[in-house]
């Protein structure tokens, strides 16, 4: 079997709030490998977050080591660091955090003017991706003339335009009414099985973990095997 | 810059009201700050216009100013007997003997006690032939050995009793006003003119206080300022292109404009700076998700901050856009002033130029940058993950 895709060793995170040491995550260890779609539950504050957040490379251990595809993130400056993210990671977020101001076009083109494509190129992701989410015809709309479900599926296509290595989703149908919410799910699965995509899904539903290859529960700061 | 200038003047629009109130601080700021360089400019064109090319003038060496300045009978005797004045129609050197003196007249609307300084300009026949930006524009001229005069148009507009056919009292006669002249934007606007000769009777004085003639050639001035050096009768006087010395009579004035408007207006950008600062911190602010989402897509913090603070530029440039536009139709205005090297009346216009307008936008531009940049340094520092919780 090929080499997981991502490798979280022994990480540990501690926030500090004033003198205070907060553990969240001790001594975590966690392999995906490449094309799975992974379903994070457990307990409200106990750490999926902030796991995620490691993995995506918007936040650092305080110890231990995240290898993703090969290079190990932990150990990059706050630039590379920003390519790196650009490059790999495709994020949805629970409140779909599109750039009000742009239009659902402008949105899934956004990360991919941090690559060197031309505008004609830029255009043809975005449609693409726009295609593939069902909202080829809402090019033009902006987020507040889009339902919560479309927003969210905007977001999935800006998650997917650059083609990254994983793609992370925190709670991404959290708030969501049940119908957007499978909609969102069906496309979820449907990136994992046709177009392979690794994804690691945090996530307190368990509709929305049922749709996932495999579920691993974080609990007390630790990880537990389902 | 890697994150697209539409969103940041869609952001702007998307808080139109306070954008619109910073944007019209800037533009009070920059019309100020337009309005006195403006000022200070006219002051200068009024001076230099007030000069011909092929003029030179003489005055007392101590001297300031042609009001404070002396030159006897004797040295004007002398003064007309160089060979570089050109030599008039009648056979003799062209040039005008000319005495300056203050008397008080009240402005239109003024309390009858708040009298202001006027300068009585005494010249000798070839004084309206050496000054062709003096013209006539009603009445007629005075005659030489009366005491008639003419006024300037600055002084016919904003002094009471200045009519042709009126009077005025002063040096214990009656002198009647018989035309008006124009001098287009040269400080004779904002003279009296009599007969140098009646004028120095009437005020029982023994001297002139400037000669002015006519060279045959301007390139003659070095030759006729070394006779002057060279002559031991004219040791006291000094002699200098007429152009150039009005040019320095107005820098003082110019200057002190100039200094005194950029210190008020400084001033006052702390208003607009700090205004824009609150602004953009606002934005800041409101924008945190937002600004979490960008650089987790992989924006670095550099294009955060420049995203920021071309919003905080654009602002600040286009107020200034706006403060330029208004201030520009000030110079259909004239406004009237204190000669501080005369301490007499002296009228300008408002006038535009280039420097001016490159002067306000760059000006601008440092308010915009100075209040952005700190608002804009905090969006490029917040960290990641606090700012993607703060939904
Ligand atoms: N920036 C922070 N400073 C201090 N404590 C934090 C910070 N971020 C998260 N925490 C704490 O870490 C714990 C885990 O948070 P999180 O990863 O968001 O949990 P979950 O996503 O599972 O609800 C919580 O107790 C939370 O209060
Ligand atoms: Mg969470």
């Amino acid at each position: 079997m090929a080499e997981p895709i991502v490798q979280v060793r022994n990480v540990t995170k501690i926030y500090k709030r004033d003198t205070m040491d907060i553990p969240v995550l001790q001594n975590i260890s966690l392999d995906v490998p490449e094309g799975e779609f992974l379903a994070l539950m457990g307990p409200s504050g106990s750490g999926k977050t902030t796991l995620l957040n490691l993995v995506a490379g918007i936040d650092r251990p305080n110890n231990g080591s995240i290898t993703i595809a090969g290079s190990d993130i932990s150990k990059l400056n706050e630039s590379d660091l920003a390519k790196w993210r650009a490059r790999h990671v495709g994020f949805v977020f629970q409140f779909y955090n599109l750039i009000p101001v742009l239009t659902a076009y402008e949105n899934v083109e956004l990360p991919l003017l941090l690559t060197h494509l031309s505008k004609a190129e830029r255009k043809q992701h975005v449609e693409a991706a726009l295609s593939v989410v069902g909202l080829a015809d809402r090019m033009k709309h902006y987020p507040k003339q889009l339902s919560g479900g479309q927003e969210q599926r905007v977001a999935i296509a800006r998650a997917i335009v650059t083609d990254p290595t994983i793609i992370v989703a925190d709670e991404p149908t959290g708030d969501l009414d049940r119908k957007s919410a499978e909609d969102v799910l069906a496309l979820m699965e449907q990136l994992n099985q046709e177009f392979k995509k690794t994804i690691v899904m945090v996530t307190h539903d368990p509709q929305a973990a049922e749709k996932a290859h495999k579920t691993r529960h974080l609990d007390k700061g630790e990880l537990s095997q389902n | 810059m890697k994150i697209p200038l539409s969103y940041s003047f869609r952001s702007l629009w998307t808080r139109k009201l306070t954008t619109f109130l910073t944007i019209a601080g800037v533009a009070l700021v920059s019309f100020v700050f337009t309005a006195v360089l403006m000022l200070a400019n006219g002051v200068k064109n009024t001076m230099v216009a007030t000069g011909s090319a092929d003029n030179a003038i003489v005055l007392r060496k101590s001297a300031e100013s042609e009001t404070l300045s002396i030159i006897t009978f004797d040295e004007a005797d002398v003064i007309g007997t160089q060979p570089e004045i050109a030599i008039g129609n009648d056979g003799k050197p062209l040039m005008t003997k000319e005495v300056l003196t203050l008397i008080n007249l009240k402005k239109h609307g003024a309390q009858p006690n708040d009298l202001s300084n006027v300068t009585v300009r005494g010249v000798t026949p070839d004084g309206i032939l050496l000054r062709p930006q003096v013209k006539l524009t009603s009445g007629r001229m005075f005659n030489f050995g009366s005491s008639e005069l003419i006024v300037g148009n600055e002084i016919a507009d904003r002094f009471d009793g200045m009519g042709i056919g009126n009077t005025i009292k002063f040096a214990g006669r009656t002198w009647k006003i018989v035309g008006h002249f124009d001098a287009g934007r040269s400080g004779f606007a904002s003279d009296i003119w009599g007969d140098a000769n009646q004028i120095l009777q009437a005020f029982n004085r023994q001297a002139y206080s400037s000669i002015v003639m006519r060279l045959k050639s301007p390139k003659d001035f070095a030759a006729l300022k070394a006779r002057f050096e060279a002559d031991p009768r004219l040791n006291n006087l000094k002699i200098e292109p007429e152009k150039q010395f009005y040019a320095e009579q107005s820098q003082t004035l110019a200057n002190f404009i100039r200094i005194l408007g950029i210190v008020i207006t400084v001033i006052f950008s702390f208003g607009a700076m700090v205004g824009a600062m609150i602004t953009m911190y606002a934005a800041v602010a409101n924008r945190t998700v937002e600004i979490g989402t960008l650089r987790a897509l992989g924006f670095h913090r550099r294009s955060v901050l420049g995203a920021f603070l071309i919003e905080s530029l654009f602002i600040a440039l286009l107020g200034a856009g706006i403060g330029l536009l208004a201030a520009s139709t000030l110079s259909l205005l004239t406004i009237s002033t204190t000669d501080f090297a005369s301490f007499s009346e002296i009228a300008f216009g408002f006038t535009m130029t280039g420097p001016i307008i490159i002067s306000t936008f760059l000006f601008a531009a440092v308010m915009g940058f100075i209040g952005g940049f700190l608002p804009s340094f905090r969006a490029a520092r917040l960290d990641i993950v606090n700012a993607l919780r703060s939904a």
